[in-house]
């Protein structure tokens, strides 16, 4: 079928010889509707090999993964193990012939323990109390601690990968599967992972690495495999390629730079947080601890750290969907603000672009038009004596759409019809074009193409050089450094003091990430422990 | 076989207006067998509910008066559910309303009082409505005790108050010891609209809250605000919006709605208070609500098509021997039917066989 | 002495229907499900069970009717909030909705019909125990059975693997789903376990609690059954001390108008509903913090295919 028309490439570049891959998709498609998720992917996994899969958002590798895994059934094409052909009727029947796999958006159950959520990715043939033993014994051979009896929601991200990992190698996988692992960690949490990844291949096992940290897999993985538009654009040696080699082929072109403009002035300060502190309003969420900072027009301020830190309080703090009691711990435009609301903000210049897209930044159900009027009835003149001007909402779609080029299919489309970038490229657009004085904007490109991710990086840069106050917290360190001009770093409710982007190296944000200080006498400390 | 839902891209606009037909027309097939097996001959059955009220004036004027109390409460009802707050309890709104509303005109009962006292009674049963919905909203609001429950419980609560009353304090001393207040004065009575016919001002009435409804969900900031904050909570608190305060605006509103009906209903057709005054008109609003989609025009029509039911199903006891009953199971019918059209709206319904990938698409 | 006695056998022939409805609902909530329709089937397992006991002669047969009731109103309820994602409140409503007419359409036919109730167990000796006797060997079958359902229910829940796999399926779907569990099957069984013990618990009125059906005898049991499982925080033990002390109010406002208090019996009759919602109220303010329900109680999940 189509496999064949499409010339094989040479996966086999001499090292495999003799031996058959240990998993081979041939002609491997998935359609939903009209879509083609993936389209006719071949792709073999050898053991004794990390095997990166790399590729934009809406590549397609989920969909593959989650097919080699049995979650969904593909529509055309099929899975050899061994050599044979297998039909997976699900994830146990993957888990029983040796496919691990190690979730992105971990599967894991808050309300129970360690021990039960290491159950539950096990088939039950042993009793509670050996599991429970073998537990102790992988997490100790593997060098990754855990307490069984705690409830999940207590853990940091780290502690939750590593359950992920652990209930994986509970079950001896031949092959295991990653679905960006260190999207969430530390750089230095996420050297560790490389020992046990490492130590995973001497076994003789196979990994599957999705990443599109690109200097990350040419460090680990022997072979990359590079989809694009649901298709496999090539198979290659990461190690023989460079950085930019690997985005050209993931993106299909040149990225655009992102050009900050020369000599940016910084004004007056448009946002200062004054030892601002607050209790959680939800049953698991993060204390804000004595937060200050300043923030001057035309300046962009970076915080970094790994997620569930409280940057989600900190938005909802600045933006006033939680309010403080004590005005003065947050001054917008050198009004005290802290217990005014988010609409009231908006009328003061500010602006807030959330981390959720769908459900949070826009209703997703409701038009474009509609999730206009959401943030813009405050300040834009939508709205006359409580009656709603829609021609001004349409307008504001449409001079989104223009200056940001958002692509959709009609003029007023429901939200949730977007790609991801599209629609964060309409959120941005929609705030940058009220003219704030103050942007506070939560993982800008999250989950966006790296066209869509250039466009509103350059965005965020324009606004700073018109004299905007920028605020921008990302788990990317590489956005931060381009973008940024100060780096501040979040963990645990407490938000360190900023660096400058130059002096900001992985090292010193990762032991920040990690909760250890940069002095000197308490960084031997952080060592220890 | 398996029946799979595949999420469409957008709502399907077509299927929103279509929906509604659907489920009528598959709750008719469904009721055919329903009086099949009663030993009833379907066709006279259907014509009995459907066609008979329609071909006389009487019956049409009393259809209007039966879908008044229906379109008001379900006018509220579909506020409180589009900003997702559960108010089940409008049946016990519209009880107190028509309690306190009766208030008046028993106190007045044989006085000179004028032409005031209907206006009186009409406030002050749309603010005793309100009230009482006010409880179950503020339990929610300021202890975050479901509001299903509460406003259902007081349901129980309102319907043993009027007992009561009409059994001890307010029983009519010539009424043979019917638990009844007497008939209510002429100045207690809401006016018809033709002489000698059934048809009363509280359709007029029901007509203007259907305009405001509709005015306010398709104009204003407010209504915008009860839509987001019923379809995405989080949007909307980020939009500006207090989603507290909405749970606290709708209740009151649709409170005041069931109370205003209770009254008109009471002061109306009725003309006494009595209990049984609602032959469960609060729980059939619930469908009246979501048949008309939730829609200000579309709950009209809604509350017409289930006010057909109530005397269609009334002359087919009466021409048939079919027990009331049916009309019930007609309505939760109704109700089953119209929810599960409303998911064609949002999904793509398919029939998927596990050995080969042959897949049907429907709708 | 006596009186004591009468009482709390009173107490707890109130409370078993409560409490076999709501365990019911423990276990479907538990997996994420909040079905709103227990009304509605135990007021169709009351007319089924009637009939069934009417029919035959036998309580046993009268029970099982209400059960398959109970199971088949639930299979509706699973249909459409499950297999189409329609929303659980409405579903839930239209279910009671539903049930209050087709009890009044099936029951119809035995209105005023009397049955003997079901027996009580009588071992000589134990029984004759003044005080504790009755109390503790001479209750019908129904009653023992329900302590024995919440215990087993306790079991399973916290024991087995197939417990621990629907407490997942009602803490995270999506997670469960991901691990390759079959959510949707899961929660359709829970759902009809939960149908089964609304059947049950209502098919008890008519066979136990009073030898006749009338329409509406439920009177609103199902939500107060409802209300339990949230004052139960979603557990089993206090599952039974709820029930029991509803059961108590019940019969409280019962004695209380027999005694001939100065307060008109309307309002002892509202006690049992004004007592839930003060008492979801409480709960509800002493809970702010910590969540117990399950994280994915009534939210609808269609999984990716």
């Amino acid at each position: 079928m189509q496999a064949h028309q499409r010339m094989l490439d040479p996966i086999s570049n001499g090292l495999h010889s003799g031996e058959s891959p240990l998993l081979r998709t041939v002609g491997l498609t998935k359609r939903y509707g009209d879509f083609l998720a993936n389209d006719s992917i071949d792709i073999e996994i050898w053991p004794n090999e990390i095997h990166a899969l790399l590729g934009e958002n809406g590549a397609g590798k989920s969909t593959l993964v989650k097919a080699i895994y049995g979650l969904i059934q593909p529509s055309a094409g099929e899975i050899r193990w061994h050599g044979d052909r297998i039909v997976l009727s699900g994830p146990s029947e993957a888990r029983s012939r040796g496919i691990g796999m190690v979730f992105q958006h971990f599967s894991l159950f808050d309300n129970l323990t360690v021990a039960e959520n290491v159950a539950l990715g096990l088939d039950g043939t042993e009793s509670f109390k050996d599991m429970s033993a073998r537990l102790e014994q992988v997490s100790k051979t593997y060098g990754l601690p855990l307490d069984p009896r705690r409830e999940v929601w207590q853990l940091s991200v780290g502690e939750r990968q590593r359950i992920e990992i652990v209930r994986a190698l509970m079950q001896d996988p031949k092959f295991l599967i990653l679905d960006e692992p260190t999207a969430v960690l530390t750089p230095q949490e996420a050297d560790q992972l490389f020992i046990v990844l490492e130590r995973l291949k001497a076994e003789g096992r196979a990994i599957l690495y999705i990443s599109h940290k690109l200097e990350e897999v040419k460090r680990l993985c022997d072979t990359a495999t590079i989809l694009r538009g649901g298709k496999k654009i090539q198979t290659c040696n990461p190690r023989l390629e460079t950085a930019a080699s690997l985005a050209r082929m993931m993106v299909g072109g040149e990225i655009k730079e992102v050009k900050a403009a020369a000599g940016r002035q910084t004004t007056i300060p448009r946002l200062v947080v004054n030892d601002l502190s607050l209790a959680p309003d939800e049953a698991h969420g993060v204390w804000l601890e004595h937060i200050s900072f300043e923030l001057k027009g035309g300046e962009i301020l970076g915080i970094a750290g790994v997620a569930g830190n409280g940057q989600d309080e900190l938005f909802a703090a600045l933006s006033g969907e939680r309010l403080s009691n004590d005005p003065g711990t947050v001054v917008i435009e050198g009004i005290a603000a802290g217990h005014l609301s988010i609409t009231r903000r908006r009328k003061l210049g500010a602006a807030f672009v959330p981390e959720e897209r769908l459900g949070h930044g826009t209703a997703p159900r409701m038009k474009l038009s509609e999730n206009a009027l959401l943030t813009g009835h405050a300040a834009s003149g939508m709205v006359h004596h409580g009656f709603i001007d829609t021609a001004a909402t349409l307008k504001t779609v449409d001079r989104a759409t223009e200056t940001f080029d958002v692509r959709k299919a009609k003029r007023d489309p429901e939200a949730a019809s977007l790609s991801g970038g599209n629609l964060q490229k309409f959120i941005v657009g929609r705030e940058i074009l009220r003219n704030p004085a103050v942007l506070v904007v939560s993982q800008p490109t999250w989950g966006v193409d790296a066209g869509a991710a250039a466009v509103i990086r350059q965005a965020l840069l324009d606004l700073a050089t018109a004299g905007a106050a920028v605020l921008v917290t990302s788990q990317d360190l590489d956005e931060l450094a381009e973008i940024a001009d100060r780096i501040a770093v979040m963990f645990h409710g407490r938000l360190s003091e900023p660096l400058a982007t130059r002096d900001a190296t992985r090292e010193k944000l990762g032991l920040l990430m990690g909760g250890s200080s940069l002095e000197p006498k308490e960084a031997v400390h952080a060592v220890g422990a | 076989m398996q029946l799979v839902l595949e999420k469409r891209a957008e709502r399907s606009n077509t299927i929103a207006l279509v929906s509604p037909l659907i489920a009528i027309g598959l709750t008719i097939v469904t009721m055919t067998i329903l009086f099949a097996i009663l030993g009833k001959n379907p066709f006279l059955a259907l014509q009995a509910y459907f066609v008979a009220p329609l071909i006389d004036s009487y019956s049409l004027q009393e259809i209007a008066v039966k879908a008044t109390p229906l379109v008001m409460i379900a006018i509220g009802l579909s506020l409180c559910y589009l900003a997702n707050a559960w108010n089940i309890g409008a049946e016990g709104q519209f009880l107190i309303g028509a309690v306190a509303g009766s208030w008046i005109a028993v106190k007045t009962q044989g006085t000179d009082a004028g032409p005031w006292v209907l206006p009186a009674m009409l406030v002050l049963a749309a603010a005793a409505g309100a009230l009482y919905a006010l409880i179950p909203a503020i339990c929610k609001v300021k202890f975050g005790a479901s509001e299903i429950l509460t406003s259902l419980m007081l349901v129980y609560v309102a319907d043993l108050l009027l007992d009561y009353l009409v059994r001890g304090p307010w029983r009519d001393p010539n009424g043979f010891n019917f638990p009844t207040t007497a008939e209510f004065d002429p100045v207690a009575t809401v006016p018809l609209l033709i002489e000698g016919g059934r048809l009363h001002l509280g359709s007029i009435i029901a007509l203007l809250v259907v305009a405001a409804a509709a005015i306010l969900l398709g104009r204003t900031i407010k209504g915008f605000e009860i839509r987001v904050v019923g379809a995405a909570p989080r949007a909307a608190r980020f939009g500006g919006f207090n989603a507290n305060q909405l749970i606290i605006l709708t209740f009151a509103v649709s409170g005041a709605l069931a109370g205003l009906a209770g009254i008109i209903e009471v002061a109306g057709p009725v003309g006494h208070l009595q209990p049984g005054i609602s032959p469960g008109y609060g729980f059939t609003a619930i469908i009246v609500a979501f048949l008309g989609r939730l829609n200000p025009i579309g709950i009209l029509i809604a509350g017409l098509f289930l006010a057909l039911t109530f005397i269609g199903g009334e002359q087919a006891q009466i021409a048939m021997k079919i027990p009331l009953d049916v009309t019930k199971v007609f309505q939760g019918i109704l109700l089953f039917y119209v929810l599960a059209c409303d998911s064609l709206i949002l999904y793509r319904f398919k029939l998927v066989f596990p050995s080969r990938q042959v897949a049907r698409g429907a709708g | 002495m006596e009186l004591v006695e009468a009482i709390i056998l009173s107490v707890l022939a109130a409370s078993t229907p409560l409490l076999i409805a709501a365990t019911g609902e423990l276990v479907t909530e538990r997996s994420g499900v909040l079905n709103l329709g227990v009304e509605g089937m135990m007021i169709v397992g009351a007319a089924c069970g009637f009939g069934g006991a009417w029919l035959t002669g036998s309580i046993f047969v009268g029970a099982l009717f209400g059960i398959v009731a109970g199971t088949l109103m639930s299979l509706m309820f699973a249909l459409m909030a499950l297999g189409l994602a329609v929303n659980q409140v409405a579903t839930g409503l239209a279910l009671t909705i539903l049930g209050v007419g087709l009890s009044g359409l099936i029951g119809a036919g035995f209105v005023g019909e009397r049955i003997t109730p079901a027996a009580h167990l009588n071992i000589p000796g134990l029984t004759d125990i003044p005080l504790v006797g009755r109390v503790l060997f001479g209750e019908d079958a129904f009653i023992y059975f329900s302590i024995a359902l919440i215990i087993g229910v306790w079991w399973f829940l916290y024991r087995t693997r197939a417990g621990l796999i629907l407490r997942a399926c009602g803490d995270n779907h999506i997670s469960a789903h991901a691990l390759g569990y079959p959510v949707l099957h899961i929660r359709t069984l829970a759902v009809m376990f939960g149908g089964a013990c609304a059947g049950l618990a209502g098919a008890y009125l008519p066979l136990a609690y009073t030898p006749f059906f009338i329409p509406g005898m439920t009177a609103g049991r199902g939500w107060i059954a409802l209300a339990l499982v949230v004052f139960a925080s979603w557990r089993p033990g206090r599952l039974v001390v709820g029930a029991y002390l509803f059961g108590a109010v019940t019969i409280l406002q019962l004695h209380a108008q027999g005694w001939g208090v100065g307060i008109p019996s309307q309002f002892m009759s509202a006690l049992p509903y004004l007592a839930t919602v003060i008492v979801l109220v409480l709960l509800s303010r002493a809970r702010t913090g910590g969540s117990t329900a399950p994280a994915a109680l009534g939210t609808v999940f269609v999984p990716d295919r």
